[in-house]
């Protein structure tokens, strides 16, 4: 190919609007870097400006996928309801004290208030919280992540703990308007401190992609840590309240690792916590 | 048919690639996979944006795919506007074969898109990494890449298929 002739082609590609094209692919490009160096402000209007292209993406995004989320839902909803039959067989084997158990549970909240009180430990974290619709889910290989339908209008904020029923299943890691983005707990990145009772070992529970497994990390070398112990959120990074139930441990091959409490394929609403 | 059920028709077909590509950023359609320790993502994006730019730019407008690039680094949380990049690049490459090439076959398409993506995959990693610090597992990347290629001559029979319902409803309007 004659150097002529590429740089004809060349200017013919980039310069050429073409049949019923109303931008030259030049013009796109230029705009693409344009936009794409704006991410480095992260205030004023610029991000006024990003927070509310987001907030409109999402919310006619949710719109677009409704009918197609519904048939999603529709199919779980008819999986879960040929469950019931078996787990109402299972539940009728199990003798359960809910009463019982309710009053055990009354009890040692009271007692914790009242030592907490005594060692005088001021409470850092919220017992408010939303329950929230979730807007959109995304499953790339960078992030594992879910929009909710609320914002900064409803005093969320960065770092807020988000649970799925009892059961802790990310943080909020951008807050928009009207919707934030949650960091799932088996993101790549997410690094949540735990604790595992009963022996009360602290680790870190990292997650790796999987939908059922996280890592346990930085676990004392003699631990005394077991299959079916219970790890909860610790508190230690002072903004996820403590004692929120993550999972289970499991031990494969001497590797312990956390299964997750909440099925992440089944969420549809969660409870966001907030401070005012 | 009447003719203005003739003409939501003729529409809704020439629209087609515009609705696909719009649908899979929307509802995320791109597959992702776990595979030992290896978690990827097969692109049709990619797919979808190439095959159209090489053979039928007209009905893929260079406009919708830089729009449909923001909505995707919206939705996946990307820095705004590295998706655009990515999908005019493709378009690039892809305006650049039709312009050299005369014949069209699917082996010739199917090695220009690996080089395409390859190309695409390099940038965008580059400025992931080292821009904007994103981690990205390259070894993940390079696999979602490869079965992205893999899959591309499933999609270009599709797509042949629905260019050939385009002309028809094409012919069949000038021939009213």
């Amino acid at each position: 190919m004659g150097r002529d002739d590429f740089v004809i082609s060349a200017r013919s590609i980039f310069l050429n609007k073409g049949n019923r094209q109303k931008f030259s692919l030049l013009t796109l490009i230029i705009v693409s870097i344009i936009i794409l160096s704006l991410e480095y402000f992260k205030t004023g209007p610029v991000n006024q400006f990003r927070i509310f292209a987001k907030d409109v993406i999402f919310k006619t995004s949710y719109f677009i996928a409704l009918p197609f989320s519904s048939v999603k839902n529709t199919y779980h909803g008819f999986n879960d309801y040929l469950k019931i039959y078996e787990e109402n067989k299972k539940l009728k084997n199990t003798k359960l004290n809910i009463q019982e158990l309710k009053f055990e549970n009354q009890f040692l909240k009271e007692e914790n208030i009242r030592l907490n009180e005594l060692i005088e430990e001021k409470s850092l974290f919220s017992d408010n919280y939303h329950v929230t619709k979730i807007l959109l889910d995304q499953e790339s290989p960078y992030l594992r992540s879910i929009v909710i339908n609320k914002g900064f209008k409803h005093d969320i904020k960065l770092g807020s703990a988000v649970r799925s029923g009892s059961y802790f299943v990310g943080k909020v890691v951008g807050v928009n308007y009207l919707t934030s983005r949650v960091l799932l707990i088996n993101d790549l990145n997410s690094k949540i401190p735990v604790i595992i009772e009963p022996d009360g070992t602290s680790a870190m529970v990292s997650g790796n992609g999987s939908k059922i497994f996280g890592d346990i990390e930085y676990l004392p070398e003699k631990n005394q840590v077991e299959e079916g112990h219970i790890v909860y959120t610790s508190g230690t990074d002072g903004i996820i309240s403590s004692g929120i139930p993550v999972g289970k441990i499991i031990i494969k091959n001497s590797q312990k690792s956390v299964r997750f409490f909440t099925d992440f394929d089944q969420i549809k609403y969660v409870k966001v916590y907030f401070k005012k | 048919m009447s003719l203005f059920a003739n003409r939501i028709y003729s529409k809704t077909i020439t629209s087609l690639p515009t609705l696909i590509l719009f649908l899979v950023l929307i509802l995320d359609l791109n597959i992702n996979i776990i595979y030992k320790n290896y978690d990827f993502i097969i692109n049709f994006s990619y797919i979808i944006v190439f095959f159209w730019s090489l053979k039928k730019p007209e009905h893929l407008g260079y406009g919708l795919i830089f729009f449909a690039g923001i909505i995707n680094d919206v939705v996946q949380s990307f820095p705004i506007g590295i998706s655009s990049l990515d999908y005019l690049s493709l378009s690039v490459i892809g305006a650049f074969i039709r312009n050299r090439i005369v014949m069209y076959n699917l082996i010739y398409d199917w090695v220009s898109f690996l080089i395409a993506i390859l190309i695409v995959g390099s940038v965008n990693y580059i400025i992931l990494v080292t821009i904007f610090r994103i981690p990205i597992v390259y070894e993940s990347l390079i696999l979602g890449l490869f079965v992205t290629f893999l899959i591309y001559p499933i999609f270009f029979k599709i797509f042949i298929w629905i260019d050939n319902m385009m002309l028809v409803t094409e012919n069949d309007k000038k021939n009213r």
